[in-house]
C-alpha cells in the first residue's frame, strides 16, 4: 500500500467527520482509506494542468428571490421530531 | 389482465375507463405486499391499507367529476425512503433517520400526488444511497425477485425490486452514480436517470448533490416517460434546477430511429464486461440497425478514471451533507454523553453504518487542509476532461449505447467485504453522473443463471427524448418478463 495513514491523521479526520470510532474501527478506517487513496492516486496519470475544475456541468448562478415569508409557523411539528425539547424548544446538553 | 400485471399507464387507464376503481388497484398491491415482501423486503414503510384506501377514494371522485384526468390518476406508487414525505416516515435506510418524519413533501412527489398517484410506501435503499446493493440498509437487504438469493442492486433496490415483484405499480428512485440504472438492470425493468437539474431535488436528501437526480422506476418505456413528463420541472426550491425547452417526453413515444446514430465505445466492452452481458446488449445495437439506426464504434477514453473522480467528489459531497444529522433537531440521538461533542460524535458514530462511516471520513480527508488541491480539485479536473470526452462523443452521435453493469445480480453477500472491487461495478453508470447526461436503462435478455440483463442509453444533455425513442423503438420487438415469483398468487 502506497499510502499509509498515521494514527494522528485518522484521529484528525475522525475530528472533522465529527466520528468516535473503536480502536478496532480505526485500524480498519486506516486500512480501508489507505486502499482508496492508493486507487484514486490513478488519477494522477492525467495530465490536468491547465483544466479549470468542474463544479457543475452548467453554469450554476445563485437564486435570489424577495424576502417575503412564504412559510407558516410549523414550530409543533418540527419540534415532534426533536430526541428532546423543552418549551416549545431543541434541547442539547449544557454547553457553557 | 389482472392489475398487477398492467404497467401504469394500462391501469391508469383502465381506472379512467371504471372498469377498475383506485380502491381495487389499492387492494391488489397490499394483496401483493402481504404475499411476497416478506421475501423480498422492497419496503422500509408500508402505509396502511385504511390510509391508502382513503386516499384512493378521494381520488376516484376526482377522477370521476373530471377535476383528475392524468395518466397515473389512482394508479399506486412506492417512493424511495430518500424523498421527503409529509407525516410519513422518511429513514434513508439508516440508524439516524430511524424515527423522522417529514414536515414537508419533495417536489418530485408532490408533482405524483397533483397528478393523483395513490402512495403506498417507501422503498428500502443501500445507506444515504451508499452502496450498489441495497445492502447496506438499517433495515435489512431487499432481495431480488428473480432470484432471492440474489442482491436487486442498488442504492434504488427496494423501488426496482418492488416493480419487479409487481408490489407496486410504478416507482421513484434516485441516480447518484448508477442506483436507478444499475438495479433497473438486474430486476428487470426500465429506469431513467434524467439530465441534471431536469427533476426538482427539493426534499430529496442530499447525497452528492452535483451529482443525485430522482427518476422513475418502470415496467416498460410509456411508463417512463409518463411519469417523467410529470414529475420534471424548474422548481424555485432548488437552486440548481433548469428551466428546459422541453418536457413532453411522452411525444418521444414512437417507433422510429431511422438514421439515429448509435456509438459503441470499445472502452465499454473490453475486460470485465460478463460475455452474456455483452452479447445481449450488442443485440440491442443489431435490433436498432435492423431498425435504420447507424451503429458505429468508437473510443470514448477516460472510463477508468471515472470511478476514483466520483468517489473523491461524491464523497467529499456527503461528508458536507452528512454534517445535518448530528441528533439535535430529528433522528437518533446516543442514550449517555458527555456534553455537546460527545453527543454529536457518539449519536453519529451509532446512526451510521461502516459504509456511511467511510465515506464520510474520505470526504472530510479530501476536503482537509493540505489535500484539497491534490484531490479535490484534481477530481473537479478530471471530471471536466470527462465531460469534453461526452462532448466529443456527441458531435459524431445521437447516443451512446452500452451495458448498464458488467455482470447480472451479484449474490447477496459476495460485495460489501472488498468496497473497491464493488465500487467497480458502477464503472458503466458513473461518468454519466459527472457529466451531468441523461441515460436509461432497458431490459434486453436473460442470462444462463435466469437473471435480467440491462442495457443503457446515454444521451446528450437534454436529450431524454431520443434516448426515450430508441428505446420505445427496441421495446417494441419484445415482451415484458417479469420473474417468475410475479406470476404466483395473483388474482
Amino acid at each position: 500500500m502506497a499510502n499509509i495513514i498515521s494514527d494522528e491523521t485518522i484521529d484528525y479526520v475522525g475530528i472533522l467527520a465529527k466520528l468516535d470510532l473503536s480502536a478496532e474501527e480505526k485500524e480498519q478506517a486506516k486500512t480501508d482509506m489507505g486502499r482508496m487513496l492508493d486507487y484514486i492516486d490513478k488519477l494522477n496519470e492525467l495530465d490536468v494542468s491547465g483544466v479549470e475544475p468542474m463544479s457543475h456541468v452548467f453554469p450554476v448562478h445563485n437564486v435570489f428571490r424577495e424576502d417575503v415569508v412564504t412559510n407558516g409557523d410549523d414550530r409543533e411539528n418540527m419540534l415532534a421530531n426533536a430526541p428532546e425539547q423543552k418549551q416549545g424548544q431543541y434541547q442539547v446538553p449544557k454547553t457553557v | 389482465m389482472k392489475i398487477n400485471h398492467m404497467t401504469a399507464v394500462e391501469l391508469g387507464k383502465a381506472i379512467k375507463a371504471g372498469k377498475v376503481t383506485a380502491a381495487d388497484a389499492v387492494n391488489a398491491f397490499y394483496d401483493r405486499i402481504g404475499l411476497v415482501e416478506q421475501d423480498i423486503n422492497s419496503y422500509v414503510t408500508v402505509i396502511d391499507r385504511e390510509t391508502a384506501l382513503r386516499k384512493a377514494e378521494e381520488i376516484q371522485a376526482k377522477i370521476e367529476n373530471g377535476t383528475l384526468t392524468g395518466p397515473l390518476a389512482g394508479v399506486p406508487v412506492a417512493i424511495k425512503d430518500n424523498m421527503c414525505t409529509a407525516g410519513v416516515r422518511t429513514t434513508c435506510s439508516s440508524k439516524i433517520l430511524y424515527n423522522f418524519e417529514p414536515t414537508y413533501t419533495a417536489t418530485a412527489v408532490e408533482k405524483l400526488e397533483r397528478a393523483g398517484a395513490v402512495i403506498i410506501g417507501k422503498t428500502n435503499m443501500d445507506e444515504f444511497a451508499m452502496g450498489s446493493t441495497t445492502e447496506t440498509s438499517y433495515f435489512g437487504e431487499t432481495k431480488n425477485p428473480w432470484n432471492p438469493a440474489h442482491v436487486p442492486g442498488g442504492s434504488s433496490g427496494g423501488s426496482c425490486a418492488a416493480v419487479a415483484a409487481e408490489e407496486c405499480a410504478y416507482a421513484l428512485g434516485s441516480d447518484t452514480g448508477g442506483s436507478i440504472r444499475q438495479p433497473s438492470s438486474f430486476c428487470g425493468v426500465t429506469g431513467i436517470k434524467p439530465t441534471y437539474g431536469t427533476v426538482s431535488r427539493y426534499g430529496l436528501i442530499a447525497y452528492g448533490s452535483s451529482l443525485d437526480q430522482i427518476g422513475p422506476v418502470a415496467k416498460d418505456v410509456t411508463d417512463a416517460a409518463t411519469i417523467l413528463e410529470i414529475i420534471a420541472g424548474y422548481d424555485p426550491k432548488d437552486s440548481t434546477s433548469v428551466k428546459r425547452k422541453d418536457y413532453d417526453f411522452t411525444a418521444a413515444l414512437t417507433e422510429d430511429v431511422e438514421g439515429m446514430k448509435i456509438g459503441i465505445p470499445r472502452d465499454y466492452f473490453g475486460e470485465g464486461l460478463n460475455p452474456e452481458v455483452k452479447e445481449a446488449v450488442l443485440q440491442v445495437a443489431n435490433v436498432l440497425e435492423e431498425k435504420g439506426a447507424v451503429v458505429e464504434e468508437f473510443d470514448l477514453g477516460l472510463v477508468e478514471y471515472a470511478i476514483p473522480a466520483y468517489y473523491v467528489i461524491a464523497s467529499a459531497e456527503a461528508s458536507s451533507n452528512l454534517e445535518r444529522f448530528d441528533g439535535v433537531k430529528y433522528g437518533y440521538r446516543t442514550e449517555t454523553y458527555n456534553g455537546l461533542h460527545d453527543m454529536y460524535k457518539k449519536t453519529r458514530s451509532e446512526g451510521f453504518g461502516a459504509e456511511v462511516k467511510r465515506r464520510i471520513m474520505l470526504g472530510s480527508f479530501v476536503l482537509s487542509s493540505g489535500y484539497y488541491d491534490a484531490y479535490y480539485l484534481r477530481a473537479l479536473r478530471t471530471k471536466a476532461l470527462i465531460k469534453q470526452a461526452f462532448d466529443a462523443a456527441f458531435e459524431k452521435f445521437d447516443m451512446i449505447l452500452g451495458p448498464a453493469a458488467p455482470t447480472t445480480a451479484p449474490k447477496l453477500g459476495e460485495s460489501l467485504a472488498d468496497p473497491i472491487q464493488m465500487y467497480l461495478g458502477d464503472i458503466y453508470t458513473i461518468s454519466v453522473n459527472l457529466a451531468g447526461l441523461p441515460g436509461m436503462t432497458v431490459p434486453c435478455g436473460i442470462d444462463s443463471k435466469g437473471l435480467p440483463i440491462g442495457a443503457q442509453l446515454i444521451g446528450n444533455c437534454f436529450e431524454e427524448k431520443k434516448l426515450i425513442r430508441a428505446a420505445y423503438t427496441f421495446e417494441r420487438t419484445r415482451t415484458y418478463q417479469r420473474p417468475a415469483m410475479a406470476e404466483e398468487g395473483v388474482d
